[in-house]
């Protein structure tokens, strides 16, 4: 019986050599160590021996059981894991196809301009405030220290609804709707983004454009917080290497007033085509807010002062994307709109 | 304009180049928008802020090159010759509405010779952009350039009356005055006009008149040297459509006291190069001279204003480098402006000229100190932000202008009664692109459309969002912010699936999962007549009863007035009224651990059926474990009779307590299809 029991040992280690399969693998087990196996049916015939050549046959015949076990387990994983390699090389796939193209859209780049620069504002702890884009001439004009036949009306050419109203010609109204709201709380500190209109069609001027404005009246606020705000302002949305300066100007709602220029972002100052080889590009108007205005907005120029400035954002957008030509904007052809 | 340097070098001294000079003046806030070489001349391109209308005069402009560099300015000596006789036996003036011209006067040069002016003078004139004529009107515009004092010169025996006198009146409504460029124009009753006491003879400040004009026989010349209110004739001249060099220095305000030296310097020219004799005198109506303008500066305020640390000398200094007379009281400073400069009327102004002499690029950027703020954006902001992060999964956004065309309203076959048709009208339009403010957005989406498509851009999917514009009772018009979308082809073809069209279903599910995003939960689409849409293929979105918008095909002969072949789908949505039925803030439901079960069922209905009557139907009928149930096949043709559709649906049960049993699934289900058949007639196939 020994012999017989060795002759099944050696018939598993070379069957084990052979198979290729599970199923192959599975029937060999059945067939030896199942319940009706071989194994079994050797032990069946115990009843037939002595005391002591029973103990001595079950202790090998055990043995075997217990090595034939851990070959066929052995044998089980190796198989296993063979077949999981097979399967995952047949389930190889090109991954240099295109993804899906789940989502098509995107925001406009003005819109994505807009929103940086009120990001930027926002965190400066600015708020967003809005107004109507048809205005009063009252606030559109009056109420910023721009009466009637004031020769600085020229500087806007505006498009009239009546002789009193009319399509908002910039966002600076909303200085004085926003103060006439807040005060005498301080600080009022908000920027206004929005729609603006001027009568002008041309290569560099669209008779709708976008604007945001900014102001900020508090106690003790100087021209040299305005050139901090704006410096931050810059640097944060075109580069920390930027420069500015700044030249005096005119705005009938600021005095002192001035204009913001960057370092040319094309040619980082050395001048050419987009700079007119100035090296520096215009992109803000800004000022202390006049006292007049002030007083239009229920403040008193004695107790508070403050600052207010305005871009444009088609001009921040063109210098912030290469874009040529201003008309691009409102021309919405797809093939533009879906580079941003 | 143009100013020829060689020229202004005639009264100040500097030692920079042209670009130098053209760059401190920039600086200073006197933009120069470049330099020209012209000749042995340059020629510097001034573009002035209107606060800086003296220095349209040589003068003027070499005061501030005076202020940069130290150097004092030059004006030219005027040496008079007068004869024995008096003005007052040839002329009289009368301000008769001295409200808009506060000075008046007058000189007389007799015998002059008509000629052309010198050489020197013509090229001081051309490289200006002035035109030379003759000697006496050239000596005019000289004298203007160099003093920015406009000055007229008439020929005096063409005045009328027999005591010649000149009043300066308002003109009467509807008098009609033919100018120097022989137009005749029809005044109003505020425009000013030098008359004859008989006729018009010019529009004060503007344009003289052409019975009066200087020729070539003209032998006693009348110098006119005024001061008029600027914004009568700023007035004056845009209703008449006529801009000159004299009214746009008007309008920006002149020198009230310069009157005097323009008309000497004028008259002085005369004798010189036109041969004339002075008569003595002048006629000088002045009623109410002007006072000085003395403004009181703080210098603790200018350095308060412009954050800086600024010595009371060094303010002073900034302003005498200007030769604004100063006097110091008690560390204040009492700083009389001078009468060339009307700018200067308050303490900022002269705040403004310490800051721009100090530099602004001295100045130091701090961020301001003070309260923190909160900053940020409202709920409506935050609000159409999201709406718009939403759309922009699918759609590119697309922006375009407020004003339309109105035969857009004609094109979207808007009915004549429509509250569209009530637009705001722009009353100045460039063109009638301009004509009237949107009423709707689809002109921009519909036009946007057309131009890609001419352009074989064929799969588009845009929105828009913006105002549209109504007429209110208010005093301004009503704006609403609207929601826009327009869709036409398929969206990118890929190499995985099939295409998927642009059409009704993909826009509504646009907006579905809009809703779904900003957590619009009971809304419902009903079909709608809309005369810009198909019949069969709109809806209107409601929620609860707020009209949401309208969605649809476009109707065909909308399409082709927009020169569109492809079918298009569009949409326009109230964003405030998206606003009001989004419920803000979700609360989260439990999860339930007992098991769903779902169940299928197709049924046969008639194929007019909609689908949201069978589900409201299944909704009412379904017990309260009945979750969800959706359409997911729907199916006409074979093994179907004819007018009739199978409609496929699946339903969703779950208990949030318990398993459910079978018994309660099939009661609900039978309970359902009982009243699918008694209410719609619907079978079970």
């Amino acid at each position: 019986m020994l012999e017989r029991l060795h002759g099944i040992k050696k018939e598993v280690d070379s069957k084990l050599v052979e198979i290729a399969s599970m199923a192959e693998l599975n029937e060999l087990k059945v067939r030896i160590l199942g319940r009706k196996g071989e194994i079994t049916g050797l032990l069946r015939g115990l009843k037939d021996l002595t005391q002591e050549e029973r103990a001595e046959f079950g202790r090998v015949a055990n043995e075997v059981k217990e090595e034939l076990e851990l070959a066929i387990n052995n044998k089980s994983e190796e198989l296993k894991s063979r077949e999981l390699l097979t399967r995952l090389e047949q389930e190889t796939i090109d991954v240099t196809l295109p993804g899906l193209p789940l989502a098509n859209g995107g925001k406009h780049p003005l819109t994505l301009v807009m929103e940086e620069i009120r990001e930027i504002f926002m965190g400066m702890g600015f708020s967003v405030a809005e107004g109507p884009e048809i205005e009063s001439d009252y606030y559109n004009f009056e109420a910023l220290n721009i009466p009637k036949d004031h020769p600085a009306r020229d500087m806007q050419d505006s498009f009239y609804i009546t002789e009193e109203i009319l399509l908002r010609t910039h966002t600076s109204p909303c200085q004085v709707r926003v103060m006439e709201k807040m005060a005498p709380e301080l600080p009022v500190k908000i920027i206004v983004p929005g729609k603006v209109y001027r009568r002008d069609d041309d290569a560099t001027h669209s008779p709708m454009f976008q604007q945001v404005e900014g102001l900020l009246v508090d106690r003790n606020i100087s021209f040299g917080n305005l050139k901090g705000t704006l410096m931050t302002f810059a640097r944060r949305i075109f580069g920390d290497d930027l420069r500015v300066r700044y030249r005096p100007s005119f705005f009938p709602f600021t005095e002192p007033s001035a204009e913001m220029d960057i370092s040319c972002v094309m040619c980082k100052g050395a001048g050419c085509r987009v700079c007119s080889h100035t090296g520096w590009l215009e992109i803000l108007g800004a000022g202390m807010v006049n006292p007049n205005v002030l007083r239009y907005g229920g403040y008193d120029p004695e107790e508070v002062t403050g600052f207010a400035f305005g871009m444009g954002i088609e001009r921040i957008a063109m210098l912030k994307y290469g874009v040529n030509d201003l008309r691009l904007f409102f021309d919405n052809d797809r093939r533009f709109l879906q580079q941003f | 304009m143009g100013v020829s340097l060689n020229w202004l070098k005639e009264y100040v001294d500097y030692d920079w180049t042209p670009e130098e000079l053209a760059h401190r003046l920039t600086m200073a806030g006197i933009a120069i928008e470049g330099v020209e070489a012209e000749g042995d001349d340059y020629i510097m391109d001034l573009d002035l802020t209107p606060n800086r209308g003296d220095c349209l005069g040589m003068i003027n402009l070499a005061r501030e090159i005076a202020a940069l560099n130290g150097n004092a300015i030059r004006k030219a000596p005027v040496a008079l010759k007068e004869n024995g006789e008096k003005i007052e036996d040839y002329i009289a003036v009368e301000l008769a509405d001295a409200d808009l011209c506060r000075r008046y006067a007058a000189r007389l040069v007799k015998n002059v010779v008509i000629r052309e002016s010198p050489d020197w003078m013509q090229k001081a004139l051309i490289n200006s952009g002035i035109r030379p004529i003759n000697n006496i009107v050239d000596i005019t515009n000289y004298v203007m350039l160099e003093t920015n004092q406009p000055l007229h010169a008439f020929d005096y025996h063409l005045l009328q009356g027999e005591n010649k006198k000149i009043v300066v009146r308002r003109a009467r409504a509807g008098e009609k005055f033919v100018t120097l460029d022989e137009s005749e124009r029809t005044l109003d009753n505020e425009m000013l006009v030098i008359t004859d006491s008989q006729q018009a003879i010019a529009l004060a400040g503007v344009m003289g008149g052409f019975n009066t004009e200087i020729k070539t026989n003209t032998r006693d010349v009348l110098i006119e040297s005024a001061w008029f209110l600027g914004p009568n004739i700023r007035r004056t001249s845009r209703r008449l459509a006529l801009r000159t060099d004299s009214s746009q220095r008007f309008e920006k305000g002149s020198d009230i006291n310069g009157v005097i030296y323009a008309l000497d310097r004028a008259a002085a020219l005369m004798q010189d190069l036109a041969d004339g004799e002075l008569v003595g005198g002048i006629c000088d109506a002045y009623p109410a001279p002007e006072p000085n303008r003395v403004i009181t500066l703080r210098p603790d305020r200018v350095n308060l204003l412009l954050g800086t640390q600024i010595g009371t000398d060094d303010i002073k200094s900034y302003l005498e480098s200007l030769t604004f007379p100063i006097e110091e009281i008690d560390g204040v400073l009492k700083v009389e402006a001078p009468s060339y400069r009307p700018d200067i009327t308050m303490e900022v102004d002269l705040i403004e000229e310490v800051a721009r002499l100090y530099g602004y690029d001295k100045i130091e950027a701090v961020l301001p100190l003070g309260n923190t703020t909160q900053g940020g954006l409202n709920a409506v902001q935050k609000f159409r932000d999201r709406v718009r992060v939403e759309m922009a999964k699918n759609l590119n956004e697309i922006v375009t202008y407020s004003f339309i065309n109105p035969a857009h309203l004609d094109n979207l076959r808007i009915p004549s009664e429509a509250h569209e048709r009530k637009a705001v009208v722009v009353a100045n339009p460039l063109s009638e692109e301009q004509g009237i403010m949107r009423t709707t957005l689809l002109p921009g989406l519909l036009g946007t459309a057309a131009t890609n498509l001419a352009r074989k851009n064929e799969n588009l999917a845009f929105f828009e969002m913006g105002a549209v514009f109504y007429p209110s009772e208010g005093s301004l018009p009503q704006e609403n912010m609207r929601l826009g979308a327009i869709i036409t082809g398929t969206n990118e073809i890929n190499w995985l699936h099939n295409k998927v069209n642009y059409d009704f279903y993909y826009l509504k599910g646009v907006a579905e999962d809009l809703f779904r995003q900003i957590n619009i939960i009971d809304y419902s689409f009903e079909p709608v007549q809309n005369e810009s849409y198909h019949p069969g293929r709109t809806a209107r979105i409601l929620s609860g009863d707020t009209f949401l918008g309208v969605i649809g095909e476009v109707h065909p002969t909308v399409l082709q007035n927009y020169e569109i072949k492809p079918r298009c789908c569009a949409m326009e949505l109230d964003v405030e009224a998206l606003f009001a039925c989004s419920q803000g803030q979700v609360m989260m439901q439990e999860i339930t651990r007992y098991p769903a079960v779902e169940r299928d069922m197709a049924i046969l209905v008639e194929a007019p059926r909609q689908a949201s009557e069978v589900l409201s139907v299944i909704k009412e009928a379904g017990s309260e474990y009945l979750r969800r149930v959706v359409v997911f096949d729907l199916y006409t043709g074979e093994q179907v009779p004819a007018g009739y559709k199978s409609m496929a649906l699946r339903f969703l049960f779950q208990a949030f307590d318990r398993t459910l049993t079978d018994n309660e699934i099939n009661e609900s289900m039978a309970n359902i299809q009982k009243n699918l058949e008694t209410k719609l007639e619907a079978s079970r196939r």
